[in-house]
């Protein structure tokens, strides 16, 4: 789960992690009223969306006047930004942080994430922080440095000193640095989070060290032991169509083409996916309606496929192992039934009681599309696509 | 042979007298795996399915011989359930439970990395389907009917697809020693590689399939130890051909992170180190029939 660049400065700071002054506005009058509060003469007015990148979306203004701050607010409340981590969707900005103006001295960058293949946390840095790190790590791979965590111990203050003297922090703000570099370690893994990342980190002018952006992502799967982080949620950053997904109990991503999917299994519905597009389709999504899929279940999945316009054929392939082809059959028939379905529907099931699935589905006198393999099962369907299409 | 579970093998059920453990206890019983108890603590000397219930899997251990164990316990207190298994000499344990925090497995593959090599706990999962001995024993939760006894090994991180790939070899009369879902999480168990070693001590075992997906590294891995160290075969599936970049794709583990994950690299490197790839996910009966052929 992604949070907000102000609410994850505010799990830091109570982390020990210096940040500039700042507050939140939802309005224009509000932001005016934060740069009011806020000392000296230059302030920062951040869009506040869940993606990176936003100074190049114009996400990020910086401003010498109130009536400029004012003008910022503006433009940005309300407003779709589009960055390379969006996608073309882009991502509504409705809320703005407003953050007193730094003197940067130099910029670094520091992140910590689980990683996979070592199964252990690894704090990266690098003293040229600001611009892209992944640029930054295919053209000057040694100017990245890596540091593991051993879990039993966790990261201890020789490691963050390391890490410190390797970013070119000067003595006399080390016991600073540290402090920051373990503040950032002990968040991540007293709250379950799997990704956090600061960059740039500074050292201003005054020789301060202060986190001026600054990403956090959590572990879905441990949301339940972590209440205060789940509340964090911000709906308005999602697809929607996902977010009603997650709320069914289902695992949803939409996609640009125009064939419907619902599977069971992850893999299995890339798989399928992946069958579509060999025989000349496009998935319009990837769904994967899980194990004990009801009648329930399958007609909220029905809807949440049908709910995108685009869709002009759908597919269901279930390999049923904990389910039952037959009750599968009947949620599809209610489904179907249920919906009034227009377009094109093939259905290809599998598994554990298929005969007697499959004569559900012949004999409920709907127009219904069956399928016995996969690869059957997706040229069919891109067929049927393909002569809505013809027709239209 | 096969490997990792056979006939004898001694099973427990950890999460026994939850409705999905009482369910799938059943289901491995009806198949023939010799299920000798359970535990959910709170509830020993009870008798469940008509088999003993204790409250540690120590006591398991002692009392009912267990060798190898099944966790169905909830995902928030999961990550215990496998560690007990490992501190009471468990020697396999497959956790079925999806949902399990990352930061758990972590611990848990720290706590499992203290013990001798000889003496370790092999665990497989989470989030996986189990393991099966076709005709042998059924340490999972898949349809034990699909699959027929053969000479293909199969190691998979998706359930279904696993089903479909035993469905596919079964049509075409190709059978199967062991199949074991490593699962779809970040942090697993077991990875391809960890399988694929033991897939090649095995005579009965004559070729391995594996079926992968976009994300992580393992897979790479796992092609680069066929090469050095396989007398055997190796097919390859990866799934996610079409998984648009950065995106999460209901597996935790399909989500491509970083450059070499995407599915198309992987195949890519995959071919390099000499392993056959299935062109498409509806060829991968075919494929290992055609590689089975040739030997």
């Amino acid at each position: 789960m992604n949070i907000h660049e102000y609410q994850a400065k505010e799990i830091l700071a109570e982390y020990g992690v210096k940040i500039a002054e700042g507050g939140l506005a939802y309005t224009v009058e509000e932001a005016v009223q934060r740069a009011r509060e806020i000392e000296g003469n230059v302030w920062v007015v951040k869009a506040q969306i869940h993606s990176g990148a936003r100074g190049k979306a114009g996400g990020i203004k910086v401003c010498k006047t109130h009536a400029e701050v004012e003008q910022a607010a503006e433009a940005l409340l309300g407003k779709k930004l589009v960055t390379h981590q969006t996608g073309p969707a882009g991502k509504v900005c409705t809320r703005l942080y407003v953050e007193a103006g730094t003197q940067i001295a130099k910029e670094i960058y520091l992140s910590f994430m689980i990683d996979r293949t070592s199964e252990r946390v690894i704090m990266i840095g690098s003293a040229q922080g600001g611009m892209e790190i992944e640029k930054l790590a295919v053209t000057n791979p040694e100017a990245i440095i890596k540091i593991y965590v051993e879990p039993a111990v966790g990261l201890q203050d020789f490691q963050a000193r390391k890490m410190a003297f390797a970013l070119g922090i000067d003595a006399a703000q080390l016991n600073h640095a540290v402090k920051t570099i373990k503040g950032c370690y002990r968040a991540l893994r007293d709250l379950d989070a799997n990704i956090l990342e600061i960059n740039p980190l500074v050292v201003t002018a005054n020789n301060d060290i202060i986190a001026l952006d600054a990403k956090m992502v959590f572990d879905e799967n441990a949301l339940f032991r972590r209440h205060k982080i789940a509340e964090l949620r911000d709906n308005t950053q999602v697809d929607h169509r996902e977010v009603a997904a997650a709320e069914a109990g289902l695992s949803y991503v939409g996609l640009d083409g125009d064939i419907g999917c619902m599977i069971n299994g992850a893999g299995l519905a890339m798989a399928t996916m992946d069958m579509i597009k060999l025989a000349g389709g496009e998935p319009a999504n990837f769904l994967d309606v899980g194990g004990g899929a009801s009648a329930e279940r399958t007609e909220k999945a029905f809807r949440l496929v049908l709910a995108d316009a685009n869709v002009k054929a759908m597919l269901v392939n279930i390999f049923a192992g904990i389910n039952r082809c037959d009750w599968i059959a009947e949620g599809v028939v209610q489904a179907v039934r249920n919906i009034d379905m227009k377009i094109p529907l093939v259905v290809r099931l599998s598994g554990t009681n298929v005969e007697e699935g499959r004569r559900i589905i012949a004999n409920s006198g709907l127009p219904i599309i069956t399928a016995e393999t996969l690869a059957e099962a997706a040229e069919k369907v891109v067929r049927a696509r393909n002569d809505v299409v013809a027709k239209a | 042979m096969a490997i990792l579970i056979n006939e004898k093998t001694r099973i427990i059920v950890q999460g026994f007298t939850g409705r999905i453990g009482t369910f799938h206890a059943q289901e491995m019983i009806d198949y023939g795996s010799n299920v000798v108890g359970g535990v959910t603590p709170g509830k020993g000397g009870q008798t469940h399915l008509g088999l003993p219930v204790f409250n540690t899997v120590k006591e398991a251990v002692e009392q009912a011989g267990a060798e190898a164990s099944i966790v169905f316990v909830p995902p928030a207190f999961a990550a215990d359930s496998i560690m007990e298994a490992a501190d009471a000499g468990i020697k396999y344990c497959v956790s079925i439970t999806d949902g399990i925090p990352t930061q758990d497995m972590m611990t848990v593959k720290n706590f499992l990395r203290r013990f001798p090599k000889e003496e370790r706990m092999l665990l497989t999962g989470p989030n996986c389907a189990g393991t099966i001995s076709p005709g042998r024993a059924m340490l999972g939760i898949m349809p034990g009917h699909i699959y027929i006894r053969g000479n293909i090994g199969v190691v998979g991180r998706s359930g279904t697809l696993g089903y479909e790939a035993a469905d596919q070899m079964r049509a075409l009369g190709i059978g199967i020693s062991t199949s074991v879902g490593i699962g779809g999480d970040p942090i697993p168990g077991s990875s391809h590689r960890d399988i694929l070693e033991r897939l090649e001590q095995d005579p009965e075992t004559k070729v391995a399939l594996m079926i992968g997906e976009i994300g992580g590294p393992q897979e790479v891995e796992a092609g680069r130890f066929a090469k050095e160290s396989m007398s055997k075969p190796l097919v390859a599936y990866i799934a996610g051909l079409t998984a648009p970049e950065g995106r999460r794709m209901g597996h935790a583990g399909a989500i491509i992170s970083s450059a070499g994950e995407s599915a198309a690299e992987k195949v890519e490197m995959l071919k390099e180190l000499g392993v056959t790839i299935c062109p498409t996910p509806s060829l991968m009966g075919q494929t290992v029939a055609e590689v089975l052929a040739k030997l």
